[in-house]
């Protein structure tokens, strides 16, 4: 993955809450291999449905996603960010993200940008439009309008940088061994080792 | 003066970044069939897993629940085999279909005492929250990161603040861990918890069963949270004892210790506290398409012309998807269908308390029990309970995630509507158009034998 600091493009309103991940990427389309591309799943149930944005001629070629509060909630499936990656998007702007979902966007260098429920309104209200937006500085731009956005600093980091964290991990090698070391000297049952045979399920009471 | 998820936090903390991130190592890595991206990702770079003795697998997301022989789906049977080999390509501990064992992640594994308090659990599956029921800190992670550990045993993250949820006094009568979870996230919200690490606490959690513990910190991630904690006491150590991978003789006494010296000193700090009433907390059902969208079973459905401006638009949208009108009661709400299982109510007392409520009676409308592995199966027909199932006109299946999300094909037909004890009452979540309402397993069975959502308080009269 290529860190990037700046992107202009296309931004489209999806004026919704709780857009989740089931609705981001259908859980039946999840067993496709990820070079098969994703794109053609994202938000695949709500395609068609009357004034969708995202079947809007002029929203073709989007790059900038913006919707309401807790964009991304729901489970862990990254084929959700896969889904928006592969569509050609870069940055999700929205004023609160599932904490899973936007990990798994930075770990595929998309931006989830969190922008007061006002912002997001103002930047609803004239979509679709091109906008910019400057990583570094944490602004939007848009016409004559700037916002600035919230992004936590760590993510930030490594969205500009494009870091690899296998890579980066791997120069801690010697503290991960001397942790393991002293992990299995504390709390040897850490280490599984079968017992004995099947417990009963369960030892509890009636609830 | 920690909190329990202070002391969970340093005690995994291998390195911090001048950026505030820290390594964590990782106790136990569970996967499963949607795993498949991230081992495509070590095969691409050729690395090994780094601890395959702290990594297991499990077989829950596909599996057929009705395996009587009928020709299983080929992508299906594709999702199973490849974890299959990859289980056995890096050799891992493997619990695939026809184990004893086998069952949904956050049942199996802590039924197995393969989860056990103190430890750092990650799996790439969000209700991983679940695990912190019995002390753990327990996390879902997506494909890069489950990657991530499996080569190096480590996870980078950035503290999250803690939140203390007290409930205080005492659960009435049909009211349990679904509907103290359902409660709390209607009245803070799908993202009321984001960013924050819950710890359960007061008497009403104390009083919960293990059971019961897993099922409200399964919730978390409803509500937002990154992970939800009871803190270990006696009745975990009296769970936990004699589980297969649990410590035995000496070794658990020893290990009890230190689980028990886990809890949150006295004057240990929160970011942040909320208080729940028990008084206030009834059986609960989900009126919309997010979790939050919750209400006492006495309620009617919201109007969005009576609702704050700002939530009127997806209140109307919720209603139209759902098929609802405003204002009606909840009770008056007829189903199609019921569904009792997944990670989140498909242990033992799940079934027993579902039982409890149909035995006697007969169901309505058609139903599917699932329960959450396959130990839990063999102790329900030991108990009888499959009968008391089967007696009510429900079918009685084997174990895996099944109709909570669809995958193996266990769908709810679009427009019908489905009275279900999962965790997701998104759109589509049980299948295009499907319309699910949650509940307890106990809510679930009223459901069933009235036909319509309905109180179970009245059916369990004389019954508990
Ligand atoms: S039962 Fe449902 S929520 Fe639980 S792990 Fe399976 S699919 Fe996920």
């Amino acid at each position: 993955m290529s860190g990037w600091a700046h992107h202009d493009g296309l931004a489209v309103g999806l004026a919704r809450e709780n857009i989740d991940t089931d609705q981001l990427i259908p859980a039946r389309f999840m067993s496709a291999p990820r070079n098969a591309g994703y794109g053609r799943f994202l938000l695949h149930d709500l395609r068609g449905e009357p004034g969708f944005a995202l079947d809007d001629p002029a929203a073709k070629g989007a790059s900038v996603l913006v919707a309401r509060r807790n964009f991304g909630g729901g489970s862990s499936r990254e084929a959700a960010v896969y889904a928006l990656v592969d569509a050609g998007f870069r940055a999700v702007i929205a004023p609160s993200f599932g904490d899973i979902f936007a990990g798994n966007a930075v770990n595929n260098g998309l931006l989830p940008a969190r922008v007061t429920t006002g912002a997001a309104e103002a930047l609803l209200a004239c979509l679709p439009a091109a906008l910019a937006i400057d990583l570094a500085a944490q602004t939007i731009a848009l016409g004559d309008l700037t916002l600035s956005f919230d992004i936590d600093p760590i993510w930030k980091t490594k969205l500009l940088n494009g870091w690899d964290d296998i890579d980066l991990t791997a120069s801690y090698r010697a503290e991960i061994a001397g942790y393991a070391k002293a992990r299995r000297g504390a709390a040897p049952w850490v280490w599984p080792n079968e017992t004995r045979g099947d417990p009963a399920p369960t030892t509890g009471s009636d609830q | 003066m920690k909190s329990l998820f202070d002391k969970l936090w340093d005690d995994h903390v291998i390195t911090r970044r001048d950026d505030g991130a820290a390594l964590l190592w990782v106790d136990r890595h569970y996967v499963h069939e949607g795993s498949h991206h991230a081992f495509a990702r070590l095969a691409e770079r050729g690395l090994p897993v780094a601890q395959p003795a702290l990594t297991v697998g499990v077989a829950d997301h596909y599996v057929p629940t009705r395996r009587d022989g009928g020709a299983v789906d080929a992508d299906i049977a594709r999702m199973i085999d490849t974890l299959t080999r990859n289980a056995g390509r890096h050799d891992l501990r493997f619990f695939g279909l026809g184990d004893r064992r086998q069952g949904i992640v956050h049942v199996m594994g802590p039924e197995q005492g393969l989860t056990l308090p103190g430890m750092l659990v990650v799996c790439g599956d969000s209700h991983t929250s679940t695990h912190g029921g019995l002390g753990a800190y327990g996390f879902g992670i997506g494909a890069t990161e489950v990657a991530h550990v499996l080569a190096t045993q480590t996870i980078w993250q950035k503290k999250p603040r803690r939140l203390r949820l007290s409930f205080t006094g005492r659960a009435a009568p049909g009211v349990g861990a679904k509907d103290m979870a359902l409660h709390w996230i209607s009245v803070l919200g799908a993202d009321g918890a984001r960013g924050h690490a819950v710890e359960y606490a007061g008497e009403a959690v104390r009083a919960l069963s293990v059971e019961g513990r897993l099922t409200l910190c399964n919730l978390s991630i409803e509500g937002g949270a990154r992970c939800g904690m009871v803190a270990p006491d006696a009745v975990t150590l009296d769970w936990l004892r004699g589980r297969s991978f649990a410590p035995t003789g000496d070794a658990f006494d020893r290990a009890a210790e230190t689980w028990l010296a886990l809890a949150s000193d006295t004057g240990a700090v929160f970011d942040r506290e909320e208080r729940v009433d028990m008084a206030d907390v009834a059986p609960i059902v989900t009126w919309g398409t997010s979790p939050e969208d919750a209400a006492p079973i006495t309620a009617t459905v919201p109007d969005p012309a009576r609702a704050p401006k700002a939530q009127a638009p997806r209140i109307a949208e919720a209603l139209d998807y759902m098929g609802l009108r405003a204002g009606q009661p909840l009770t008056s709400v007829a189903v199609d269908q019921v569904f009792i299982g997944s990670c989140t109510n498909g242990r033992i007392e799940d079934l027993r308390a579902a039982a409890a409520v149909l035995a006697g009676r007969r169901a309505k409308v058609p139903g599917l029990v699932s329960p959450g592995s396959t130990l839990i199966k063999a102790q329900a027909e030991a108990e009888g309970l499959d009968r008391v199932f089967l007696d009510a006109g429900l079918e009685w299946v084997e174990a895996g995630c099944s109709m909570c999300v669809g995958m193996n094909g266990d769908l709810v037909a679009p427009g019908k509507r489905c009275a279900s004890s999962t965790n997701r009452n998104f759109r589509g979540r049980q299948g295009p158009g499907a319309r699910t309402h949650l509940m307890s397993p106990a809510m679930v069975a009223a459901a069933a034998v009235t036909g319509h959502l309905a109180d179970v308080r009245p059916l369990l009269e004389g019954r508990t």
